[in-house]
C-alpha cells in the first residue's frame, strides 16, 4: 500500500455527504454498497483499492448490524458517504451502546490467534488510510486516499 | 469422485479431499454458515481427512470467513486430520498476512503443491 499521510486530506464538510439509512440488517446492509461501489468505479480507483473499501465497509456493516444494533432489525443503520476521484470517506452509524475500540484485544497474539473473531476492526485499520470513531463508538469513519492521487 | 453443492464442490484426488468455492465472494453469514455446515459434515464423515481448501476464483473473503476458517482447522485437527489451503490470490492472501493467518494455516500456492504435501 502506498505510504500517504491522511493529516494531508481536506475531508469533506457535512454538506458534502449523501445519507442512506437502512433497517438494520445483512441484507439491506448490501444496499450502501452497491451504491458506494458504483461510485467508485467512475471515480478512478484501481483493483487493489476498491478490494480495501469494499472490504472495510463490509466489516463495519457487519458490525454496525451485529454487534451495534445486536442484530435488533427494529434499528436502522446510517451511513454517510463521499467519493471523489481523491479520496472516499464513509461513515457508518449505528443505534446501539457504543464501545470503547481500545477495549478490543490485539487478535494477533499468539493466545488469540485461534480465536474465531475479532478481525474486522483490525482489516478496517490496515486497509483504510484513516480510521476514527465518533458518539462514543456508535459510528465509524474511515477514509480511503486514492493511490493515484497519493502524491497530489 | 466429485460432489457439487450450492457453495462447495469435493473432489477427491490421491485420497485428498479438494474443495473449490463456486462464491467468489465468501463475505455474508448465513452462506459461511452452510459452507461451514457442509464442511464440517465432510469433516465428520471422514476420519483424519486429508483436506484441501483450493481459493481458485475466490476474490473476497470477510473477517467472518476467517473465523470459520479457524474453526474448521480445530474441528479437522480435532479428528486427526490435516487441513491445507491454496491458490489464494494476492489480495486474499495479504488479509491472511495481516491478520497473522497466514503462519496459523498451511498455505500453498498451488494444489498440486498442497496435494503432494500431504503424503
Amino acid at each position: 500500500m502506498t505510504p500517504v499521510d491522511p493529516h494531508n486530506v481536506d475531508l469533506p464538510s457535512d454538506d458534502e455527504f449523501k445519507v442512506i439509512e437502512i433497517q438494520s440488517t445483512l441484507t439491506e446492509a448490501k444496499k450502501p454498497e452497491s451504491l458506494i461501489l458504483k461510485e467508485i468505479e467512475a471515480s478512478g480507483y484501481d483493483e487493489d483499492a476498491t478490494f480495501a473499501i469494499k472490504l472495510a465497509l463490509e466489516e463495519a456493516m457487519t458490525n454496525a448490524v451485529r454487534h451495534g444494533n445486536s442484530g435488533d432489525a427494529n434499528k436502522k443503520v446510517r451511513v454517510r458517504y463521499v467519493v471523489n476521484p481523491k479520496h472516499v470517506t464513509i461513515c457508518v452509524r449505528d443505534e446501539g451502546e457504543g464501545f470503547c475500540p481500545d477495549d478490543i484485544p490485539d487478535p494477533t497474539t499468539p493466545d488469540r490467534l485461534s480465536l474465531p473473531c475479532g478481525r474486522g476492526i483490525m482489516l478496517i485499520r490496515a486497509y483504510m488510510n484513516e480510521v476514527e470513531y465518533r458518539e462514543d463508538g456508535r459510528e465509524i469513519c474511515m477514509t480511503k486516499i486514492n493511490p493515484a492521487h497519493a502524491q497530489d | 469422485m466429485t460432489e457439487k453443492s450450492p457453495h462447495l464442490t469435493i473432489i477427491e484426488e490421491d485420497s485428498v479431499n479438494m474443495v473449490r468455492f463456486s462464491d467468489r465472494k465468501i463475505l455474508e453469514e448465513l452462506s459461511i454458515r452452510e459452507i461451514e455446515d457442509e464442511l464440517f459434515a465432510l469433516v465428520s464423515a471422514t476420519p483424519a481427512i486429508k483436506l484441501l481448501l483450493n481459493f481458485t476464483n475466490v476474490e473476497h473473503l470477510s473477517s467472518a470467513a476467517l473465523g470459520m476458517l479457524i474453526n474448521l482447522k480445530k474441528e479437522v485437527e480435532g479428528k486427526k486430520g490435516k487441513l491445507k489451503l491454496s491458490n489464494i490470490n494476492p489480495q486474499i492472501y495479504e488479509v491472511f498476512k495481516i491478520t497473522r493467518l497466514s503462519k496459523h494455516f498451511d498455505i500453498h500456492e498451488q494444489s498440486s503443491d498442497a496435494i503432494s504435501s500431504f503424503s
